[in-house]
């Protein structure tokens, strides 16, 4: 099991110490999920997120590759800037979910989940050399390990951040990427997250991760778990890959449709012959429980018509609120649906997410 | 680790009341409940329901599982802690005190000796 950089400081924090996709994190420190989640909400939290990883794109076809290898159009982004992007196979489904940064002309950083960092790198190599289009002039790498990221999430991250570093975080804007120091450490600052806040993603150098952990908690940060990273991602409405999106999603029929672009895409011709038999919806509960992943979604007859991939209540605002993927003549907006908890259906409604906007 | 010495234990982690008038309060313990997480919902069982020793008679639902909690002795349910519904954070706060789940008027009071001693079921609970 591989530890981050900041594992010590987990331990020394009391945080409760899971395995996750071949790493040691915190699920959570004794605040509790939801304490640690409504922080965020209302002023400002800090994640470790180490265990993603981080490839480097570069070479003179750098952006013509990634145009080619990823579902959104990384050559509208200007140096300094980052997107939400998906990588898509060519069998109608997705291999990750990314972001996607370009820090100069040809070299971008791409941000992959942890349990799929492998799997990401051979197909971006595999890709780069595969004739027609390719092969490209461009070297994919994998710097996972050069790298620390930590999350500053919440209304109140861009004031606490402010005071520990150089840079002018008014110009840095959403989606913004910008080398500043942190007290005197040197930082790459994103404005970017998945909690639905405002707030900065932080790659250090591993060495320095400690110092910069123990700064952002000196400053009123606090401390957060994944479980409050997946409660704020779920009330947010963002996916998690291996729950709503896997190798078999097609994301034209998923809230994320917006980021497929029309330009030539490895996939694309495949993702948009596959229809929508089935697409993925938000949808709250009337009665009393969690709709958890797996568990069964009935229409009004009782007949199932497809499965929960996450759900939780949230700690905002109490309703139990859930992503699904259903048969598509059920996903409008408003239509009545159910969901088998223990052996009982529960009355849900089809709600398109954002579950919670700022 | 709270584990009072006046209450009996059940190994799937639930604590009992010395039985008063045959009527005994039921809870789940400080470990299971930190085990849990913080809790956000509970079904309680109807008042009058007759359960078997070790039947699932309620659920407690944390942010991260949900967990089946039984009855530690037979009987019948003649209260349920309808507190918990909007406050099911009690069992976090206190698991013994405000965070119990229901009463039995129980079958047969003898039966509550035959449960854990407060050092048996650390012995339990030590070993997860």
């Amino acid at each position: 099991m591989r530890q981050t950089p900041l594992h010590d400081e987990h331990v020394a924090l009391d945080g409760r110490m899971v395995d996750f996709a071949g790493w040691r994190m915190p699920i959570q420190y004794p605040t509790g999920i939801p304490q640690e989640h409504l922080a965020v909400r209302q002023d400002a939290g800090v994640f470790d997120v180490s265990h993603m990883g981080q490839l480097r794109v570069l070479g003179p076809d750098a952006t013509a590759f990634l145009s080619w290898a990823t579902l959104n159009d990384p050559a509208k982004l200007r140096p300094g800037r980052g997107q939400y992007s998906m990588l898509q196979n060519d069998r109608g489904g997705l291999i990750d979910d990314l972001y996607v940064y370009r820090d100069v002309d040809e070299s971008f950083l791409v941000v992959a989940n942890a349990a799929n960092v492998d799997a990401v790198f051979g197909h971006l190599q595999a890709l780069a050399v595969a004739p027609t289009p390719g092969p490209f002039r461009v070297v994919v790498r994998d710097e996972s390990d050069a790298w620390a990221l930590l999350a500053v999430q919440g209304p109140s991250a861009a004031t606490k951040l402010d005071r520990l570093v150089d840079a002018d975080l008014t110009a840095v804007r959403k989606n913004r990427l910008v080398d500043t120091t942190l007290s005197g450490m040197p930082v790459r600052l994103a404005r970017t997250g998945y909690t639905g806040e405002d707030g900065f993603e932080i790659f250090c150098r591993p060495v320095d991760a400690a110092a910069v952990w123990r700064l952002l908690l000196e400053a009123g940060v606090t401390p957060c778990g994944l479980g409050a990273r997946d409660t704020l991602r779920l009330e947010a409405g963002f996916p998690l890959f291996g729950h709503e999106l896997d190798e078999r999603s097609n994301p034209l029929c998923t809230p994320f449709a917006w980021v497929v672009k029309d330009k030539p895409a490895f996939g694309l011709e495949t993702l948009r012959a596959g229809g929508c038999p089935r697409r993925l919806i938000g949808l709250v509960l009337e009665g009393r429980g969690i709709a958890r992943d797996g568990y069964r979604v009935l229409d009004e007859a009782g007949g199932e018509i497809g499965r929960v991939t996450s759900g939780t209540v949230s700690p905002l605002t109490r309703t139990s609120i859930a992503l699904a993927w259903v048969d598509a003549a059920h996903a409008d907006e408003g239509t009545r649906i159910a969901v088998e908890i223990r052996g009982q259906p529960v009355a849900a409604t089809v709600t398109p997410p954002p579950f919670y906007r700022p | 680790m709270k584990i009072p010495q006046e209450l009996r234990f059940a190994a799937s982690h639930e604590w009992a009341t010395e039985p008063a008038d045959g009527v005994v309060t039921v809870g789940i313990t400080d470990f299971a409940q930190d085990q849990l997480g913080d809790v956000v919902f509970v079904e309680l069982p109807e008042v009058g329901r007759q359960l078997a020793a070790g039947e699932a008679a309620a659920v407690v639902e944390s942010v991260k599982t949900a967990s089946d909690i039984y009855a530690p002795l037979a009987g019948e349910v003649i209260e349920v802690n309808g507190a918990l519904l909007d406050a099911p954070e009690a069992i976090n706060t206190d698991a013994y005190g405000e965070g119990w789940l229901f009463r039995l008027r129980v079958a047969d009071a003898g039966a509550w000796g035959g449960m854990l001693d407060a050092d048996a079921y650390a012995a339990v609970a030590e070993e997860g």
